[in-house]
């Protein structure tokens, strides 16, 4: 079976001469939960933004689902991978003026031109799954920060994904709420969902993931399983970076 | 210390504005003891006696004062409602392209914005008159099958025509308000968090459709306000139509006064005109606000 996701030599510059992605390669495989760690600024977020065609980049190629961008950056190639990788973002970044309901059917609706009707039954049911469906009628506001999260995640699902893209969602969060968040995840990795997770969550990625990636300065330091990467790292950054987290 | 400074500035300022309105008050009373005029409304209903180029409504030079007036009303009204429209839709445009992600647009529109702020209103008032229409001599610039002429005879489109007065203050009032319309739009734009665009874009949802749902809905109430008072504006400077020979109340205000020589009165009458112009329009986009604020279940 094809991989989900190949990057081959990534390579993007904000400004010039200063890399946020400096030749990175990777490959994830249908049903598998990558993990992506790094310091700070190490181009995490830039990364896995170039997967859905939110960040551009200058040089290498990108498979997702079978459909090849470069750096021309193709719209058309772009939305065709929009509609079958779903995101979710640190600050949740749920539409406020639009009910939890509303939220979660906006996109199947617009854009695969679902039946208003049957995109709510799915939504409820995502919202059920979530175990949320109560909020259903409210705004975002009203909700706290976890339960904003899995409205996110459940809006991300809307469109039935075939991967599932997180930039360090439980990085907002009040300590207390971020397990539901975390367990939400868990049942969707259980479930088959190919996932790529930016977080700090080392219970999460021992747990779930089926490799760690570690970046620094733009650059895949190295890409191990976690039972290697959380014990016996083989380069002595990732070592530093773990030894950092565990004092926080 | 600086408390005691704004306090005192303060102060200074209350003391200044009430001086100002004391002279003010003093040199009316003054003056209207010296002429032995009087306030006095009854000229009103004499015959004008002078010819008005345009009027929506019929009129002759034997009609009273008071006609004459609510003509220059009408007048206003049609050029500052007409002006309103047509500078919103060009500032919405330019606005969009401003903070599009077209990159030749956003410099155009740019260059459109600087231009027009940085040049007195009349002067482009001027431009679009003399320049625009009465440059044109018996020339036309645009003929399309009678049905859309450009002269400067002013603007006809299929049989309805405008004058080069009422069109050369349409386009300088538009043109120039659609320069400070289009930075309030990109003001309101770029209030919508980053992430909004992100979260419609990774949905897969149009550019235009993340627009419409997702980014102008959040971006009109910090519009609205600033929008309000670019119509404040608009209503006001409407007045330099007399730079155009435009007969709008300001004008046949200021024949009046020649002729009459009631300048308090009819400074009254325009002061009046106005202050219900503006409230009109400032209450007319408070409801909107309202709309859209009541329409609005979130915080
Ligand atoms: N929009 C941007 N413009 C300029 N520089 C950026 C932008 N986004 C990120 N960067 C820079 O790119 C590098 C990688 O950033 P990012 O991918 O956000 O890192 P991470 O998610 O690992 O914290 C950093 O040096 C950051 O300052
Ligand atoms: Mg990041």
């Amino acid at each position: 079976m094809e991989p989900v996701v190949v990057a081959k030599n990534l390579t993007k510059s904000y400004t010039k001469g200063l890399r946020a992605l400096d030749n990175v390669s990777l490959t994830v495989n249908q049903g598998k939960v990558l993990v992506v760690m790094g310091p700070s600024g190490s181009g995490k977020s830039t990364l896995i933004r170039t997967f859905n065609g939110l960040e551009t980049f200058d040089k290498g190629e990108l498979n997702i689902l079978g459909i090849k961008v470069d750096s021309t950056h193709d719209e058309k190639k772009i939305q065709k991978i929009r509609r079958r990788v779903g995101m979710v973002f640190q600050q949740f970044n749920l539409f406020p003026h639009l009910s939890i309901l509303e939220n979660i059917t906006l996109a199947p609706v617009n854009v695969q031109k679902r039946r208003r009707a049957e995109a709510e039954e799915y939504g409820m049911y995502l919202l059920n799954q979530m175990g949320i469906d109560s909020h259903a009628k409210k705004y975002p506001s009203q909700l706290s920060g976890g339960e904003q999260q899995r409205v996110a995640i459940a809006r991300a699902l809307a469109l039935k994904p075939e991967l599932l893209l997180f930039d360090e969602p439980t990085s907002a969060l009040d300590p207390e709420r971020i397990n539901e968040v975390l367990d939400a995840m868990r049942r969707l990795a259980e479930q088959g969902m190919t996932m790529v997770v930016v977080t700090h969550e080392i219970g999460f990625a021992k747990d779930v993931s089926d490799q760690v990636l570690f970046m620094d300065s733009g650059k895949v330091i190295e890409t191990s399983p976690p039972n290697i990467f959380f014990s016996n790292a083989r380069h002595e950054r990732s070592r530093k970076f773990l030894n950092q987290l565990d004092k926080h | 210390m600086k408390i005691n400074q704004k306090l005192f500035f303060q102060l200074g300022i209350v003391i200044l504005f009430f001086g100002l309105i004391g002279i003010l008050i003093n040199n009316l009373t003054i003056n209207l003891i010296r002429t032995g005029l009087g306030i006095n409304f009854s000229w009103l209903f004499k015959p004008a006696s002078f010819a008005l180029a345009e009027h929506p409504l019929p009129y002759s030079s034997s009609d009273s004062y008071a006609w004459a007036l609510f003509i220059g009303w009408l007048n206003s009204l049609q050029v500052i409602v007409s002006s309103l429209l047509l500078a919103t839709f060009l500032g919405i445009l330019v606005g969009f392209a401003r903070t599009g992600k077209n990159s030749l647009l956003g410099i155009i529109s740019a260059g459109y914005i600087t231009i027009i702020r940085q040049t007195p209103l009349l002067l482009q008032l001027m431009f679009w008159y003399f320049v625009g229409f009465l440059g044109l001599k018996d020339n036309v610039l645009i003929h399309i099958k009678d049905i859309f002429i450009i002269s400067n005879q002013g603007i006809e489109l299929s049989g309805f025509k405008l004058s080069s007065e009422f069109s050369a203050l349409l386009l300088g009032l538009s043109i120039f308000t659609s320069a400070y319309i289009a930075e309030v739009i990109r003001g309101g734009i770029l209030s919508v968090p980053r992430g909004q665009w992100e979260a419609y874009r990774s949905l897969g949802l149009s550019e235009r459709k993340g627009l419409i749902s997702i980014i102008i809905p959040q971006a009109l109430p910090a519009i609205i306000p600033g929008l309000t008072s670019q119509y404040l504006n608009l209503a006001k400077n409407s007045t330099l139509a007399i730079a155009v020979g435009y007969s709008d109340i300001y004008a046949i205000n200021d024949t009046i006064i020649n002729q009459t020589g009631r300048a308090i009165e009819c400074f009254l009458i325009l002061l009046t005109s106005f202050l219900l112009l503006n409230l009109l329009i400032s209450n007319s986009m408070e409801i909107i606000n309202r709309i859209i604020i009541n329409s609005r279940k979130y915080n």
